[in-house]
């Protein structure tokens, strides 16, 4: 079986400059990869490449096996379920309307569609009670479950997620940690999980993917990066915060 | 008998069915008391016929001729040869009549006064400087002029009998022909231009300075009207050939200003005191409801079609781009032309003319740029995460932008119709000046006559008109504008 996503010799420039240089990479079904590595590394781009919010300048990016194109991204894009920092929501919809929107759009039955509500409701442990309010009237916790309802409502074969958690104080942060890292566990689902943050990306990843300089510089387990490390900087960015994780 | 009663019934249908033949007029008081004359004497004849008041400068009115929106106007000789025939010779009634042949126009014989082009000054001013005539100004180049913008510009106006005379007055300027008046009354201004005719001399103790080095041509006062007019009409319209002399035309116009009602001045003329059934003293509440109904139809239509044409080239030009900056620079422009000047370019344009269409194109794009620019920033305000939500969602472009981003930019949408809506009830008033008539009417025949009650009766519920919009676009706001954008 292919892996869902793959890249192949895959560039990407801004103004010149290297975003991305020539990168290879799987992802496997029903696991989570997690891409880490500091600010600029190209690690969202990668995704954003994914989702085709930009374009590629050269290489293929095949969507289980099938290369994704400027025409078959629609629709792809129906299949992959995409969360960013700060939530995404539309604030002149309310959460029930934004978590609806594709569905309404794709004329599901209103059964169907109040059923799966309930469904993530108790999935993402979000009350029921808050559906009728807009965005800024939900804290940042709660818009963010509401934004993976949202990813979550058409059943995606992939969920992307581009630092889901990078805004949220610690107490929420590590309640929706560990609530996501179940709805992973529960769906099976198949996630690309961007982040900063070594200690998520353990808690998260079955498979790490370290990148720097819009590289990929390693991939594996955190027990590989440690103990194999391909090159300096890895050893340099796993002893940097493990040691701020230790304190 | 009864074959005389289906006569008298088809010639009563054939009048009230048949287009009324239009009189138009220059925007002073002679003009307007001309048209309503002429009107009064049509109808007389059993010709349907209405009075299109003030509707502006010789151009427009030549223009609205032509273009047959009108059928019949006032002019002068002097006027006709100068202005319209382009022509510094002193030319016979024959020479006019067959230069004019070839525009399908025709002209009546003098009505009977000249009304020529004078400068007057105040009396008791004039005498403590011994003037007396227009050579006496070279040795006065400290005086004031204030002259009318027509004046100005003329062929035999202000640069011309400037040369003629060798003056030297720097101080001159531009000056609407009736406040030009009370500046002088008040001492602003010294001399200014003026019609011989103008009641304003007598009443406000002014005196003309002669003409002794003969420069101003002979304005014989006359109508113009279109060949193809119906007969009928224009043996009425001569029937007023040399009824007319200068003493009764200044009396004529004495009693409009004194009045301030062009109709009864028009009853004068015809002695008979009652008006006609058809000009008979509309209430003040009735003239006030048409005005209001035709000022919000004006701001109302061109606010609507503002609104179609503006939001999609506002969605255009968010895109940036070439095209964008185009677009809005170009609303941005017609936003700096002055109203005046706007509808004076489109009146010799084809299809507008002297026409409601005008005005209300006029206001169309007048009303544009708010709604453009408010559009294009309310789109390009919406943050870069949002727009990429609304596209990793997989919504189409179109749904993208009904159910995303104009739902999103509603409230700079919305501020931007609002805007637009209340210049539109602004500026509309400004359609009298081209006869599509509105809460301009009585501005500009109160500012015609001097005279602020006039004034106050158009431009208060202008106020109160803006005010309103002002207030259903607040309601509207809370209509339309999602609740979760006002939280």
């Amino acid at each position: 079986m292919s892996a869902l996503i793959q890249l192949v010799e895959v560039t990407k420039n801004y103004a010149g400059a290297a975003a991305l240089h020539s990168t290879n990479l799987s992802i496997e079904r029903g696991k989570t990869t997690v891409l880490i590595g500091p600010s600029g590394c190209g690690k969202s781009t990668l995704l954003r490449l994914i989702i085709r919010l930009v374009a590629p300048d050269s290489g293929t990016i095949a969507f289980d096996g099938s290369p994704i194109t400027p025409v078959s991204i629609d629709m792809l894009r129906r299949r992959i379920g995409y969360v960013i920092q700060e939530g995404g929501l539309f604030p002149h919809l309310t959460a029930r309307a934004n978590i609806l929107l594709m569905a309404r759009h794709l004329g599901k039955s209103d059964e169907e569609m109040r059923r799966r509500l309930l469904e993530l409701c108790e999935l993402t442990r979000f009350s029921e009670n808050l559906l009728p309010r807009y965005p800024l009237e939900l804290s940042g916790g709660q818009r963010q479950r509401v934004s993976l309802m949202r990813a979550l409502m058409l059943s995606p074969e992939l969920l992307l997620l581009d630092e889901p958690l990078g805004a949220l104080d610690p107490l929420v942060r590590a309640a929706l940690q560990k609530d996501l890292k179940e709805v992973f566990t529960r769906l099976r689902q198949s996630a690309l999980f961007v982040t900063h943050d070594l200690a998520e990306a353990v808690y998260f990843g079955d498979q790490i993917v370290l990148m720097n300089e819009g590289r990929i510089v390693q991939q594996g387990s955190l027990a590989d990066l440690r103990e194999r490390p391909a090159g300096a900087f890895v050893s340099e960015f796993i002893n940097a915060q493990r040691g701020l994780a230790l304190l | 008998m009864k074959l005389t009663f289906a006569i008298l019934f088809a010639a009563a249908v054939s009048n009230l069915t048949a287009d009324p033949v239009v009189i138009g007029s220059k925007k002073f008081t002679e003009s307007y008391v001309l048209g309503e004359v002429a009107k009064r004497v049509l109808t007389r004849a059993g010709v349907p016929a209405e009075h299109r008041q003030g509707m502006g400068g010789t151009i427009i009115l030549w223009q609205a001729l032509r273009g047959a929106q009108i059928g019949a106007y006032p002019e002068y000789t002097g006027t006709i040869a100068q202005e319209i025939l382009k022509t510094d010779r002193q030319l016979s009634i024959k020479e006019v009549r067959d230069a004019l042949i070839k525009f399908g126009v025709g002209m009546t014989e003098p009505l009977g006064f000249n009304n020529t082009y004078a400068l007057v000054m105040r009396r008791g001013e004039a005498q403590r400087l011994g003037l007396r005539t227009i050579s006496d100004l070279q040795r006065h180049p400290e005086l004031k002029i204030g002259i009318t913008h027509e004046f100005l510009a003329r062929r035999d106006g202000w640069q011309p009998l400037r040369e003629h005379y060798g003056l030297a007055q720097q101080k001159v300027i531009g000056i609407d022909h009736a406040l030009g008046y009370a500046a002088l009354a008040e001492g602003s201004i010294d001399v200014k231009d003026a019609y011989s005719t103008d009641a304003k001399i007598a009443e406000n103790d002014l005196i003309t300075l002669e003409d002794d080095l003969g420069f101003f041509p002979k304005y014989e006062a006359v109508f113009l009207f279109r060949i193809s007019m119906r007969e009928d009409a224009i043996a009425a319209l001569r029937r007023l050939e040399g009824t007319f002399d200068e003493a009764r035309m200044v009396r004529l116009n004495a009693e409009a200003e004194r009045t301030k009602n062009y109709t009864r001045a028009a009853n004068l003329y015809f002695h008979d005191g009652a008006a006609s059934p058809l000009t008979a003293g509309e209430s003040f509440w009735h003239k006030l409801a048409r005005w209001t109904l035709r000022h919000l139809e004006l701001a109302g239509f061109s606010l609507l079609l503002a609104v179609i044409v503006g939001i999609p080239l506002g969605i255009f030009a968010s895109r940036g781009g070439a095209a964008g900056q185009a677009i809005l620079a170009f609303a941005s422009i017609v936003q700096t032309i002055p109203s005046l000047a706007l509808l004076a370019l489109l009146v010799p344009l084809p299809f507008f003319g002297i026409s409601t269409r005008t005005a209300i194109a006029a206001l169309f794009l007048y009303g544009l740029l708010p709604i453009i620019r408010n559009t294009a920033s309310g789109l390009q305000d919406i943050p870069r995460s949002l727009r990429e939500s609304a596209i990793a969602l997989g919504l189409s472009p179109i749904a993208q932008l009904c159910r995303i981003y104009l739902p999103m930019a509603s409230r700079s949408i919305l501020s931007g119709i609002k805007t637009s809506a209340v210049i539109n009830v602004g500026t509309a008033t400004l359609a009298a000046l081209i006869g599509a008539g509105g809460l301009g009417e009585p501005i500009l025949s109160g500012l015609n006559l001097n005279d602020h009650a006039t004034i106050l009766e158009g431009a208060i519920p202008a106020a109160v008109l803006a005010l309103i919009v002002q207030w259903s676009f607040d309601w509207l706001d809370r209509a339309l504008i999602p609740r979760g954008l006002r939280l």
